[in-house]
């Protein structure tokens, strides 16, 4: 269990603007009467979009009330999972799967490329403030490893030059191309497929 | 090699698109009605007689847990959920059918709902694949629009909402307990078995649990009989799975095939084989990385199906295959794996929150060199302290492949901590009391 704490520096309140309302009361809809906790997890990722990408307590306290549920029930969910951040990220939040099938294939040096072109350590916000970076646990996209997420795309079959070239992109602010960057189709055997040929051929 | 025909996932690549007329060419959503109108039992005894097991990692026989499920329904409404927390280190194969297969699993779902009379499925998705999601929940409104799900789905007059709920980050709620109690919006931390799901699981009702590619598989195998998908494969092991194939490989790839198949014969026909040559294989871990890994010595013969892993001692689980080379440190892609469960530990049991750390601790002193003797030992005695000893199968899944790398490593640990405080090294270490000896005017 990884030790999460929020930030020190919190916002005095937190409201639903109006997209965000509307979509939260399409997600309680999805659950039976009286199960509107169900729905805490979902209305934590949309507090977290609007909030530049991270959770105050503030917000945690306005989906208690929505939900009408005790805040150290939302408090609890929003420190157990680890993709809430509890502190501010960068606008691209860049996570570097670093577990052992990703470690096999090189994922250092896309933590190297990282702590080149970003910050010295994990989490911390770049020079212009734009980007941070995290070593995560396993992704599973396992066999397009090596792979990093930026924000909510998977950039995979990495080697540290392809990597220095993504960060470059979004530092300057663009959105590069997610999904492979050695050119194969999403998950089939490079140069080497022997099923399916006709449906690939036709 | 299987032929292509017998391929459950024709689509796995997307050659032909994941939208729902190019899987209605493919043969999804033909006659559904004509399955359901067959009946519960019907349904149930097929999937019984195709000896399908469960795909998401434990292997329980799927037509034995759906025939769990009350006959009747009573007060409480019934419920499917589909275990789509894909977070096991080597395994990618359900992010493939979310992605290109989508309807094969709405197709399932309502089959499946039908048969466990549910009118309401939730599939719970790993947060990370939420733009692999985005593509199941655009399928799904498709669905809705052509009147697949919905009232009367498909025309079967059975009526199905399918609602995606995704996680946050948590490998634990791969758990079916743990999945139940974050459906339920708590932590993930898993129940204790008995009761099982099926009669009491999200919200006190009862619920069937099943993994996506379980699921997705269901359909064709109705469509093509019972008697088809068991002759694929060997008894208890029947039918087609997905294998995922990472780590030193040259063509690391996600392919369809054949239960039973041999190890070799996946790695040296559809991964291109082990970087550096054949010869160059250290040791495969078979099924996710909470599996016992296997030494290349085994791996010339392994067939690949749940009950031969098993006779090696470790298991299939998700079929997700990491295959590792001579020019990697063992020592230290098991320390990386510990540390994996360490992080994923959900802290509700003393013995895997604190011991997940004590092995990875262990293992990465292990893998400097900086370990005695004795520790090799106590490592392993850790390990059994911790399975067995925890709610959830997960105690095991940490424990496991440490024991996996005992078993078949062990000189290699031991040949690197050598180190014997007190005798040999003299190594100034104050918290021993024996320390004194090490002064030969004390001795």
């Amino acid at each position: 269990m990884s030790l999460r704490r929020p930030a020190k520096d919190q916002p005095e309140s937190f409201e639903f603007n109006a997209s965000s309302l509307e979509a939260a009361n399409v997600i309680v809809a999805k659950y039976p009467e009286g199960k509107q906790q169900s729905a805490v997890m979902a209305l934590l990722y949309i507090a977290q979009k609007q909030n530049n990408n991270w959770i105050p307590l503030a917000a945690m306290k306005y989906i208690a009330k929505f939900l009408d549920m005790p805040y150290i029930k939302v408090y609890e969910v929003a420190t157990f999972y680890t993709m809430y951040n509890l502190s501010p990220v960068g606008k691209y939040f860049v996570q570097v799967c670093t577990t052992t099938p990703c470690m096999i294939r090189g994922a250092n040096q896309l933590v190297q490329a990282c702590k080149e072109k970003i910050s010295e350590n994990e989490c911390e916000l770049s020079d212009d403030k734009s980007c941070s970076w995290m070593e995560v646990e396993c992704l599973g996209a396992c066999v397009n490893a090596p792979m990093m997420q930026i924000n909510d795309d998977y950039y995979e079959d990495l080697d540290k030059q392809k990597t220095l070239d993504i960060l470059d992109k979004i530092l300057n602010g663009e959105t590069p191309k997610p999904g492979s960057y050695r050119g194969r189709v999403n998950n089939e055997p490079e140069n080497n497929r022997k099923t399916l040929i006709d449906l690939k051929n036709a | 090699m299987l032929k292509d025909q017998d391929r459950i996932f024709q689509n796995l690549y997307n050659d032909k698109g994941s939208d729902v007329s190019s899987s209605q060419e493919r043969g999804d959503w033909v006659n559904t009605k004509e399955i359901t109108d067959k009946g519960r039992d019907w349904i149930i005894n097929e999937i019984k007689e195709s000896q399908l097991r469960g795909r998401g990692g434990a292997g329980f026989p799927t037509g034995l847990k759906w025939s769990f499920a009350p006959k009747e329904v009573g007060s409480r409404p019934h419920y499917l959920v589909i275990n789509g927390d894909e977070s096991e280190p080597g395994t990618c194969k359900d992010r493939d059918i979310l992605r290109f297969e989508p309807h094969k699993l709405i197709e399932g779902c309502l089959i499946a709902s039908y048969a466990v009379q549910a009118h309401v499925c939730y599939i719970y998705i790993r947060g990370e694949y939420f733009v692999d999601g985005q593509k199941l929940q655009a399928a799904i409104d498709e669905a809705y629009k052509k009147n697949l799900i919905g009232k009367n789905a498909a025309g079967t007059g059975w009526d199905l909402d399918i609602y995606i709920h995704y996680g946050a980050g948590a490998y634990i709620c791969g758990e079916e307990t743990a999945l139940l109690e974050s459906l339920e919006g708590k932590k993930g931390q898993p129940r204790l078995k008995p009761p099982f799901p099926a009669l009491i699981g999200l919200y006190g009702c009862p619920t069937i649990i099943n993994n996506v590619e379980t699921i997705a598989v269901v359909p064709t195998i109705l469509r093509r009989g019972a008697k088809w998908f068991a002759s694929l494969g060997r008894e208890k092991n029947t039918g087609t799975k997905i294998f995922c194939i990472s780590g030193n490989v040259n063509n690391p790839c996600n392919v369809e095939e054949e239960m039973s198949i041999p190890l070799k014969e996946l790695i040296e026909v559809h991964a291109g084989g082990v970087i550096g040559g054949w010869e160059n294989l250290q040791a495969v871990i078979p099924g996710g990385s909470s599996m016992p890994l296997i030494p290349k010595e085994k791996c010339e013969t392994l067939k690949m199906d749940f009950d031969a892993c098993v006779e090696e001692k470790s298991g299939l689980g998700t079929a997700g295959i990491v295959v590792i080379n001579k020019d990697q440190d063992i020592i230290k892609c098991m320390a990386r794996i510990a540390r994996f469960y360490k992080h994923e530990s959900c802290g509700q049991c003393t013995p895997c929150r604190e011991g997940s750390g004590w092995m990875w601790r262990m293992l990465e002193r292990m893998a400097k060199g900086d370990a005695t003797k004795d520790e090799v030992d106590m490592l392993g005695d850790v390990t059994n302290q911790i399975a067995g000893h925890t709610i959830c199968a997960f105690g095991e899944g940490s424990s496991w492949p440490v024991q996996g790398l005992l078993r078949h490593f062990k000189k290699e640990i031991e040949k690197r901590n050598n180190l014997d405080p007190i005798v040999q090294k003299k190594n100034n270490i104050p918290y021993l009391v024996d320390q004194h000896l090490l002064d030969k005017k004390n001795a």
